[in-house]
């Protein structure tokens, strides 16, 4: 094959695309929807991903959360009816259980109000130790966390999450103010650094919420709550091992017979990744459908179009024949024609999902991956190339006295 | 046969040819059993009624066919054992075509219409473009050469289509009816064309039935029913009157 002749192709696929626009554009368009949806539904899975990396990095690796309540799964009603969990308990667990550098028992409200002058937010007030900072990944981004002496002594201090801060201090600092719950004032001593929410949910996010020293706490929410603990694992322990021994004391801890089954959960970050593989394989098998089917549909139409074009065009494959065309010429032409076609409905889809994709990053923080893009111009090229062979194998085997001869 | 005998037979060599097409059930006879000669530097006039097989022969003869039956040699190679790529290769090579359509590619400029056996002999742009030049000046096309085929007159339409089949240095040019679709003054200017070629050195086949046209030739070939029916050369060729193409 000369590249004279390959020129030759790519000005006639030009040429002919050019003349007949939107003939080539209906035409491609079950190529332009396989390529939106191929586009935009890695772009949602690359978000997603990103989500899971800052959820399971703000919920710190090497945590295990030791609960009355299961995250994922689980029966509800067992759950409710479980004995609440101390703090005399997660007590107990941090003097016995050895493979912990924090075992650090939260107690959380649901919604409260707190207030700043005459503004208010609602979000949830947990009560926790000075370690609770070495548990997770988030960290404050202005101010500190409490200190052991603060939060042995219960002092009214606070440390507050990013959307909790922007709601009621605007542009000003908060550092040093004065908020108020439940009618009592605390002293904001931090600001968390912004987290965003995993899959539109909020539920592990500590932009929301407003952390105050245990002590406090009860003394203000009084004590009728169950415990979570907080259980960051040393180093290099095997994380399986640490669990069942995890188990084991705390159902010392509770005393509990052997023959009864755990009253507590033991929770950890890899259920994000269950939910984001589950949701993943959801999208990726629908979008997996709707892509075959509409590439199956516009490859159909391609090979139509070509058929058709083959035919309008018997007369010219006679006469380029006639001037010394080989057959692979002919097929080549029609070919570069078919892909060039496909390509174009690739790059029509692309030009489409762009803007979606930018549209999806407002509600997920995505972007459209590079990759996507060189794969959905081959996968368009490739059903070029699969539905032009026959048609261009059609034009190239073509007699060429009939060729001519064709009116 | 060894290389000196090559060199003494004729560039086209033709044997009991036959052409059967097959319709069906139908069997048409094209040709039958056409014996003929024909060497360099020659003017031949095929001429016949219509259907006689005219365009049989000639697309035998430029390799867009093979025979039936018979023996076809063309320049000493046997046509009848050539496969699809070698027979374009002739083509491009060896072969230049007039038709009475013109067959040009309507979306190209005359300079690309000519230049199109070029682009598929492989031929570099810049030697292409040179060529194709040349062949439209020699036409008289020189002024016209960015033109498409619907902005030029028929008769400026068959001379782009006279270049290219002119631009590769053809060993013989195969005109089929090349003035069956002009009027006759056009006509007589593309024979003057011809005329002009073959002076030149150029072998020149020209398909007809009308004998103004055939009387251009120095030897006329008459088929009948897909026989020949008589092979002659013509005492005094009419001459084509000189005057410059303007429809
Ligand atoms: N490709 C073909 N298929 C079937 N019949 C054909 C074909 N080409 C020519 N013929 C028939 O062969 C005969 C000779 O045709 P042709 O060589 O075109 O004659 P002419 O050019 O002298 O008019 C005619 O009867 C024609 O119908
Ligand atoms: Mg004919």
């Amino acid at each position: 094959m000369h590249l004279n002749t390959f020129r030759e192709a790519l000005r006639i696929a030009y040429r002919s695309v050019g003349d007949n626009k939107l003939r080539s554009v209906l035409t491609t368009l079950g190529i332009v929807i396989g390529v939106v949806v191929v586009t935009l539904m890695a772009t949602v899975i690359e978000g997603l991903g990103k989500a899971l990396d800052k959820s399971i990095e703000s919920l710190g690796t090497d945590v295990y959360y030791v609960s009355k309540w299961n995250w994922f799964g689980g029966d509800w009603w067992k759950s409710r009816n479980r004995r609440d969990i101390t703090v005399s308990e997660a007590q107990k667990l941090r003097e016995r259980f050895t493979q912990a550098i924090a075992v650090v028992p939260v107690v959380s409200t649901w919604e409260e109000t707190i207030k700043y002058g005459n503004l208010s937010v609602q979000g949830i007030v947990n009560g926790t130790v000075e370690d609770y900072i070495a548990t997770t990944g988030v960290l404050p981004e202005e101010g500190r966390f409490f200190n052991d002496l603060e939060s042995n002594s219960g002092r009214p201090v606070c440390v507050i999450g990013k959307e909790v801060a922007s709601n009621l201090f605007g542009k000003e600092d908060p550092i040093g103010k004065t908020v108020k719950i439940k009618g009592y004032s605390y002293r904001v001593i931090g600001v968390f650094e912004k987290e965003g929410d995993f899959m539109g949910s909020s539920m592990f996010s500590k932009d929301t919420q407003v952390f105050i020293p245990l002590s406090n706490f009860l003394h203000v929410f009084g004590g009728e709550r169950s415990v979570d603990i907080h259980v960051k694992l040393k180093p290099h322990v095997d994380k399986e091992e640490a669990k069942i021994e995890l188990i084991g004391v705390f159902r010392q801890v509770r005393r509990l017979p052997p023959d009864k089954e755990d009253d507590f959960a033991v929770n950890t970050q890899d259920f994000l990744k269950d939910v984001f593989d589950s949701v993943v394989s959801t999208i990726g098998i629908v979008g997996f459908i709707i892509t075959s089917l509409s590439l199956l549909v516009g490859g159909v139409g391609i090979m139509n179009i070509m058929f058709v074009s083959v035919k309008e065009r018997t007369k010219e494959i006679g006469t380029r024949k006639a001037v010394g065309a080989r057959k692979r010429d002919i097929l080549v032409q029609f070919l570069i024609e078919s892909s060039f076609l496909c390509i174009l409905g690739g790059a029509i889809g692309l030009a489409i999902s762009f803007p979606l994709s930018l549209v999806i990053d407002q509600f997920l923080p995505s972007s459209m991956p590079l990759w996507v893009v060189a794969l959905s111009l081959s996968i368009s090229m490739a059903v070029g190339l699969v539905s032009g062979i026959v048609p261009a194998y059609t034009a190239a085997r073509m007699n060429p006295v009939e060729a001519l001869r064709y009116e | 046969m060894n290389d000196a005998e090559h060199d003494l037979e004729p560039m086209i060599h033709i044997v009991n040819v036959s052409k059967t097409y097959v319709m069906g059930i139908e069997e048409v006879h094209a040709l039958r059993g056409a014996t003929l000669d024909i060497s360099r530097n020659e003017y031949v006039a095929i001429m016949g009624p219509s259907g006689s097989g005219k365009s049989t022969l000639m697309n035998i003869i430029g390799c867009l066919d093979t025979p039936t039956s018979g023996l076809y040699r063309f320049e000493g190679i046997n046509v009848g054992e050539l496969d699809d790529d070698a027979l374009a290769a002739i083509r491009n090579k060896k072969i230049g075509f007039v038709f009475q359509m013109f067959n040009l590619l309507p979306r190209s400029t005359a300079l690309h219409n000519v230049e199109l056996p070029l682009i598929y002999a492989g031929v570099p742009a810049a030697e292409r473009r040179n060529r194709a030049e040349r062949a439209l000046t020699a036409v008289g096309l020189a002024e016209r050469m960015h033109h498409k085929p619907n902005e030029l007159s028929g008769g400026q339409r068959q001379c782009v289509a006279i270049a290219r089949a002119l631009v590769n240095n053809p060993s013989v040019i195969l005109a089929d009816e090349p003035t069956g679709n002009l009027d006759s003054k056009t006509g007589e200017e593309i024979m003057r064309i011809f005329e002009d070629l073959h002076e030149q050195g150029h072998s020149i086949i020209v398909v007809t039935h009308e004998e103004d046209i055939a009387a251009h030739a120095h030897r006329v070939i008459r088929l009948f029913d897909g026989e020949i029916a008589g092979d002659v050369p013509v005492e005094r060729p009419r001459r084509a009157l000189r005057h410059h193409v303007t429809a």
